[in-house]
Formats: C-alpha cells, sequence, structure tokens
C-alpha cells in the first residue's frame, strides 16, 4: 500500500463477489420461473427478495474495488477590491499574484485616473445546508 | 406453437433439476448458517479489516494529498526562485526536517530554551528556502517558507498515519485500528485544509489566521510605522482621545513574527504606564458558531507554542497591566485557507469592539496596546 499507487483487491474478495452474482441470478431465475410455471407468488416474492439483495451487495462490493480516490487541489476563488482614495471608486477583480491588502497599485480609477490601492482580498463560500 | 411449449418446458425442467426449489433453498439455509456462524466466531475479525480498509483508502487520499502538496512547493520554488539546480532534492530532504522539544523535566526556563530551538529552526528554514530559491525577495522567501511548512505538515500527518496504519496491520490490534478510524475524519479535516493552505501560500493570498494582523492594519494605515521586534511593526495611533500602539507582523510576506516580544518592549518602553493591552486573534469557532463571530474576554490571545504567551504575561505580571481579548472565530479549514469574506468583514467590527472598549475601560489621554495576531500573509500595513 505505502509504495503502490493502487489500493490493492485481494483474489478471495473478488471470488466473493462472483459467487454472490452467481447466487443472486439464480435466485431471480427461480423466482422468474416460480412466477411462470408454478404460479407460486409468494416463494417468487422471496426468492426476488434474495436475489436483488445479493445483487445490490455484489455490486456496491465491486463499484468500492473500481473506486478510484482522484484529488486535486484547485486554487480557490479569490476576489481583490480596488478602491480609488481620491473619489471611493471601487473595483472587483480576480486575485493575481503579488496582491496584498493596502498595496498602492499602478492600476488606474476609470473616473479620476487616480492610483487605486487594494482594499480587501478575500473568498465568497456559499454555505451547505 | 406446441412445439416451443414443450421446449420452453424441458429446457425449465432440465434446469430447475439441479437449482430445484428443495435443493436450492438448502442452499441458501447453509449459507445463512454460515454466515451466523462466521459473524459468531470471524464478527470482529471482519469489523477489523472493514476498519483497515477504511483506514487504508483515507491513507491513500492523504498520500494524494502529500504528493499534490509536494509538487506545488517544487513548481512554486521554480517558477518564483528561478534555481540553477532542480530543488527536488532539497524539497525533499525539506519535508523530513524534524524538530526536538527541550526537555522539561526541569521546567526552569524551558520557555528560553524552547525559544532558542524555534529560532534556531526559522532561520535554518529561511537559509534553506534562500538556497532553493536564490531570486526569491524577502516577502517571497516568507511566502515560500510557509508553502515549504505545510507541505511538511502535510508529509508528517501522512507517515504517522502510516505508521499506524501498518503497526495496527502488523499486530491486528483492534485498539489501534479503532482509534485510527475514529479519528481519521478529523485528521483528513486538516489535511485537506493544508492541502488548501499551499495554494494560499504559493499565491501570497491572505488566510484566515491573519484575521488579527488585519485588524492592526486597518487601524494603522496611514501613520508612521517603526519596527520594534524582530519582524513586528508598529504604529502610534491617536484612538478616541487616547495614545494606541497597534503593531502586527511586517507583512505582506507569510509571516507571525514575535508579537510577545514587541508587546514586552512597549511596556518596559513607557515604565508599565499601559492602561490596556487589547489583543486581537483569530480563534477556532465550535460547531454551530458562525465564521466571522466576534468574543471578548481577557487573557492573552496568543497561540502557538506558547512562548510569546509566556512573555506577554511576565510583563503583564510584573506592572501589573489589565488585559482584553478579541478573538474572531472561524474553523481550522479557513484559518489556513484564503480569508473569507465574512472574516474580512469581521475586521470592521472587531475595530469597533476596540473602540468601544477603549472608551470603557480607559480614561482619556491614556496609552493602550492594540496587538493583532497572526499570519500577516498578503496583508500589508
Amino acid at each position: 500500500m505505502e509504495e503502490s499507487s493502487q489500493v490493492k483487491i485481494s483474489t478471495a474478495f473478488l471470488i466473493i463477489i462472483f459467487l454472490t452474482l452467481i447466487l443472486s441470478f439464480v435466485a431471480i431465475y427461480v423466482s422468474i420461473s416460480a412466477v411462470i410455471w408454478e404460479s407460486d407468488y409468494t416463494g417468487a416474492l422471496s426468492w426476488l427478495l434474495i436475489g436483488f439483495i445479493g445483487l445490490s451487495l455484489a455490486t456496491y462490493m465491486l463499484y468500492q474495488t473500481r473506486r478510484r480516490i482522484r484529488i486535486s487541489i484547485k486554487p480557490q476563488p479569490v476576489m481583490t477590491t480596488l478602491v480609488c482614495e481620491k473619489c471611493g471608486f471601487k473595483n472587483l477583480r480576480e486575485f493575481k499574484r503579488g496582491d496584498y491588502v493596502f498595496k498602492e497599485t499602478d492600476e488606474k480609477c476609470p473616473k479620476c485616473n487616480e492610483n487605486m490601492y487594494i482594499a480587501a482580498i478575500y473568498r465568497e463560500v456559499k454555505e451547505q445546508k | 406453437m406446441m412445439v416451443f411449449d414443450s421446449l420452453l418446458t424441458s429446457v425449465h425442467s432440465k434446469l430447475n433439476q439441479p437449482f430445484g426449489g428443495d435443493t436450492l433453498s438448502w442452499i441458501f439455509t447453509l449459507l445463512i448458517y454460515i454466515f451466523f456462524a462466521i459473524s459468531i466466531l470471524y464478527g470482529q475479525r471482519i469489523q477489523l479489516y472493514v476498519w483497515l480498509r477504511e483506514v487504508e483508502g483515507s491513507l491513500y487520499k492523504l498520500k494524494r494529498i502529500r504528493d499534490e502538496g509536494r509538487k506545488i512547493a517544487i513548481e512554486t520554488i521554480r517558477e518564483i526562485g528561478k534555481p540553477a539546480d532542480d530543488p527536488t532534492e532539497r524539497v525533499d530532504r525539506f519535508l523530513e526536517y524534524f524538530t526536538i522539544q527541550p526537555v522539561s523535566m526541569d521546567p526552569a526556563r524551558v520557555v528560553w530554551k524552547l525559544e532558542h530551538i524555534l529560532d534556531v529552526r526559522d532561520n535554518r528554514f529561511k537559509d534553506e528556502v534562500k538556497l532553493m530559491a536564490p531570486a526569491a525577495d524577502k516577502t517571497q522567501i516568507n511566502n515560500l517558507e510557509n508553502t515549504l511548512e505545510a507541505a511538511l505538515a502535510l508529509n508528517m500527518i501522512y507517515k504517522i498515519i502510516r505508521h499506524y496504519y501498518l503497526l495496527g496491520k502488523k499486530t491486528l490490534s483492534l485498539y489501534i485500528i479503532m482509534q485510527l478510524q475514529m479519528i481519521m475524519p478529523m485528521i483528513m479535516r486538516e489535511a485537506e485544509a493544508y492541502a488548501s493552505a499551499l495554494k494560499a501560500f504559493a499565491y501570497g493570498q491572505p488566510i484566515g489566521d491573519g484575521a488579527g494582523a488585519l485588524v492592526a492594519a486597518k487601524l494603522m494605515r496611514g501613520y508612521q510605522k517603526r519596527k520594534i521586534a524582530k519582524d513586528v511593526v508598529v504604529a502610534t495611533v491617536p484612538i478616541e482621545g487616547r495614545t494606541a500602539y497597534v503593531l502586527k507582523a511586517e507583512g505582506p510576506g507569510g509571516n507571525v513574527a514575535k508579537p510577545g516580544e514587541a508587546i514586552k518592549q512597549l511596556i518596559e518602553e513607557n515604565n508599565g504606564k499601559i492602561a490596556s493591552i487589547i489583543i486581537i486573534d483569530a480563534a477556532l469557532k465550535l460547531e454551530g458558531e458562525k465564521t466571522g463571530e466576534i468574543a471578548e474576554g481577557v487573557g492573552v490571545a496568543i497561540g502557538g507554542p506558547g512562548v510569546e504567551q509566556y512573555k506577554v504575561e511576565e510583563s503583564l505580571l510584573q506592572y501589573k497591566v489589565p488585559i482584553n481579548a478579541i478573538v474572531i472565530k472561524e474553523d481550522i479549514a479557513d484559518a489556513v485557507s484564503p480569508m473569507r469574506k465574512e472574516i474580512f468583514e469581521a475586521a470592521e467590527n472587531a475595530i469597533n469592539r476596540i473602540k468601544r472598549l477603549i472608551k470603557e475601560r480607559t480614561k482619556e489621554g491614556d496609552t493602550v496596546i492594540i496587538a493583532g495576531i497572526g499570519n500577516t500573509i498578503g496583508i500589508g500595513q
């Protein structure tokens, strides 16, 4: 585990999944045949239930073995607010490397052509309920 | 049609023979008995393997986070530091650094011993970063140091968890594996927080921990600043008719500096004639509390290993200076990831609290110290 890049799956585990799958299909077959040939609806329902429980268990176990963990550390969207000291004009843009709070920038205010400073840098998070 | 019906009947009867109702019932009953027997005899062991598998999944995730962190650190050094050689080997060596705490059997002077070790560690880290990234300026060196420290933390988390996982697997000890499985969600939260911190440090973005530094920066903006202790700046600011010494770590590089030392020096400069000290810091919130909530109290709100807190407490005791604390609540993930809007906005509320506190607890003409604690990455002054 410590050196490999994938989680190993044991053969015994795969055999158990395979057997569960076979038994589930057999149970479903018996349930169908009970309806068609014997009209035994109560028995058919029991077999169908067993079949589907087994099938879901096997599928879940199979899904667990196939599951791959994907990790990527993505930069979170961070916004920079620039403010003109003279007229108070605010400009919001994406964070750029080198930005810091209270930095005097070369970016000009579109209203009075003065240099703007960085008043805020933050990220907005939508709260999950 | 008749032929088809008879064919179907014969196929069904043939298939039904091995799986006939009785035979199949017998197989399933046997399976249920086997299942019960296994559950009784090997239930605990099965549970153990289930837990081991869960831990294994988390460990795999931790490994990916650690590798990704290492990759980000190397890429950032290459991009900013423009090293002549490949920094990978140096980064790998850095990720294995350790610090041994001083012996505490005889606790006298242990704080100073710890401070010395932390200073040596800090200098060593800075020297290493300078060698790795020769083209980086002071701010970038601080940011790179923080990036590498986050990568180092991720490496340590991964290695410790791997140690207990392998130990548990080797000994099949229920208690080791159970404890590991139970703390894994918290560990993963912390690791994910460090992972997001890596990007913030690499880009030099303000982080949640800098809430206190932000409050101080807002208060001292436009006033003359001077250096007081190592990497600490102070400005004399008139607030509500009082003279306030506002201090914070020097930004915008990632730095927490030595605020305790600075407060101690300011108290001594004023011969202990300080009406009140107000410390502002980010604090871990409890689940259910809102991010950016502000709370007030007394005591030295300085986190970390305790050296800076100790220095302030010693001076307070000597001169009997009252101390107040204002904290901005946030969780561990917010503390090390880019500053949330709620925390940024809380800085204004904290300033209002400071002003109210000054008005209520001091008289006009008094001198107060306001210290903004925390990592000042991405925050100037």
